[in-house]
């Protein structure tokens, strides 16, 4: 009988939130879980559940907490949501850029000055010119994203720049040095950036291909390799529809699991396709590689 | 033991060691600590080790000495950023090639955590973190509740560590102290030329001290001038700006910094 690979959760760090379910206001070639403006299979969370599941989180010991979607600032409590995380933690929120607000930052800044604790804004971008990034994220985003960048500059905050790889690997030496150039000439002196693998399921399957059957994580890929890199060794997701493993894996009914963050401790099988670039990358959802050592 | 002094991430600044441990036998500590990463940055590493053993401090080992103990490859820094990664490669081959079979002997054996008991407080002193040697507790990025979970599941009341760079204490109640003693190898990237390192004490509670350390910073970028080690590096301990590896700063340290 052949043995699941099954992952213990060594302790919840990273607490994620599908913040504004599968809500955005962009509808991406590569996006892993087809997010768009037609997509309501998830919901928004509202401040009030998400302030029930920060409660919950600190007898657990959480250690940061992550807000994505859909896009996160579509959803008309993002600000205030932010606001209360930051007397729990650190806060992340992953957004497109393209929607934020003067007098959300302002408040947000506000908010990160009178907290022990750090705001992070990663914003997507898959290109450093309109030609590479528009085909994949729409028409015209490339021009309303640097806005973003710029408007997130002016208020102090220094936003993580992820791009996904949707080149070969072999050229991130020359995509690095492209977005450094791209970002210094709109104003960031010293950027920040972050190039991730695809996630080959959702829209990213018909936009490139799907996982090989090959391509599947077994009991003996496990045996040595460093748990701490998969994400679901450290983190859980909160969605409108319960407690999930990861944030990838929200379309697998089999990721559920539970309701609350205690039901959902327990081990988890990592052989969903996606699990495998996980396994190949690791710590596609970190701000940094958590083996980065000083 | 009422009194400790305690450092990290020498960094082969011996000259900063060496002003450290007289500041120290000054405050007549009971006992002097390090936290580990005694290599990376600076010149000459072995002018490190006798001054350890001269004043018997007690080590932790850091992942530096990790690598550099065990003979691997590289440091294992897992930078994105290629120009951070192009500095940690030259600053690793430095240390590793200038570091003595004995001194690597002695790195090997390092532990990676040590205990002690100051009153009724439980002490544990770790490089990055008591899970894991080369984790980054910044003071923007972790938690009280995290925290709380490391003192509970670590039986510990006051935890020392460092590996950021930059120091940083949080008290939680009712009395349970995490203190980042910060690092003796470099400046903490606030424009000031001094390092840093720690006295925990016993008066009543808990007491913590960072004290500054001056040294003759202009020597240290004189010799590594002359060991040809990178301009940027002697850039920062002439200005206390950190000009590398700024990768792993979370945002709110980072923007206190020039880069």
């Amino acid at each position: 009988m052949m043995v699941l690979p099954m992952v213990t959760l060594n302790h919840l760090d990273d607490l994620w939130f599908q913040v504004a379910g599968t809500w955005c206001n962009l509808t991406c070639q590569h996006c892993f879980i087809s997010c768009s403006p037609h997509n309501r299979n998830f919901g928004f969370l509202d401040l009030a559940t998400v302030e029930r599941y920060l409660h919950e989180s600190v007898a657990l010991g959480v250690k940061e907490y992550y807000f994505t979607g859909g896009e996160p600032f579509l959803n008309r409590d993002m600000t205030a949501i932010l606001e209360r995380t930051l007397d729990f933690g650190p806060a992340t929120v992953l957004t497109n850029g393209t929607v934020l607000q003067s007098a959300w930052l302002e408040r947000l800044r506000t908010a990160e000055s009178k907290s022990p604790y750090c705001l992070e804004f990663r914003v997507s971008m898959d290109g450093f010119t309109a030609k590479e990034n528009d085909p994949v994220r729409g028409d015209g985003t490339f021009e309303r994203i640097l806005a973003g960048v710029r408007l997130l500059l002016e208020y102090g905050f220094l936003p993580i720049l992820t791009v996904t790889r949707t080149r070969d690997e072999q050229e991130d030496a020359e995509l690095f040095a492209g977005f450094v150039r791209l970002l210094k000439a709109n104003g960031y002196a010293n950027p920040r950036i972050k190039i991730l693998p695809t996630l080959r399921i959702g829209a990213e399957a018909e936009r490139c291909r799907g996982y090989a059957d090959t391509e599947r994580v077994t009991s003996e890929m496990l045996d040595g390799h460093d748990q701490n890199q998969l994400l679901c060794s450290h983190a859980r997701m909160v969605t409108d529809r319960g407690v999930y493993v990861c944030p990838i894996l929200i379309e697998t009914p089999a990721a559920r699991l539970g309701t609350t963050l205690g039901e959902s401790l327990r081990p988890f099988a990592i052989n969903q396709s996606a699990c495998y670039t996980c396994w190949q990358y690791g710590a596609l959802c970190a701000n940094v590689d958590p083996e980065a050592q000083g | 033991m009422k009194r400790i002094a305690v450092f990290g991430g020498i960094y082969n600044n011996y000259l900063a060691l060496e002003a450290a441990l007289h500041d120290a036998h000054r405050r007549d500590v009971d006992a002097i600590f390090c936290l580990g990463d005694l290599g990376a940055f600076g010149p000459h590493p072995d002018r490190v080790f006798p001054l350890l053993g001269g004043h018997q401090v007690r080590c932790v080992q850091g992942n530096y000495d990790n690598s550099v103990g065990n003979g691997l490859a590289d440091c294992q820094c897992g930078y994105t950023d290629p120009r951070d990664n192009h500095f940690a490669r030259l600053s690793y081959a430095y240390t590793f090639a200038n570091t003595s079979q004995a001194n690597r002997a002695w790195l090997r054996g390092l532990p990676p955590q040590l205990r002690v008991q100051l009153g009724q407080y439980r002490v544990l002193m770790c490089h990055g973190s008591p899970r894991r040697t080369n984790e980054f507790l910044w003071e923007s990025t972790t938690s009280s509740a995290f925290l709380e979970h490391l003192f509970d599941s670590h039986q510990a009341d006051v935890i020392l560590a460092t590996h950021t760079g930059i120091k940083w204490h949080r008290a939680l109640a009712p009395d349970r102290h995490f203190v980042n003693v910060g690092v003796l190898g470099r400046p903490e990237n606030d424009g000031r030329t001094n390092v840093w390192y720690a006295i925990i004490s016993l008066s009543g509670g808990i007491s913590v001290e960072f004290v500054p350390v001056d040294y003759d910073h202009e020597r240290l970028a004189a010799e590594m001038r002359a060991e040809n080690l990178p301009a940027e590096f002697v850039e920062t301990v002439l200005t206390g700006w950190w000009t590398t590896c700024l990768e792993v700063l979370p945002a709110k340290e980072r923007k206190r910094g020039r880069h």
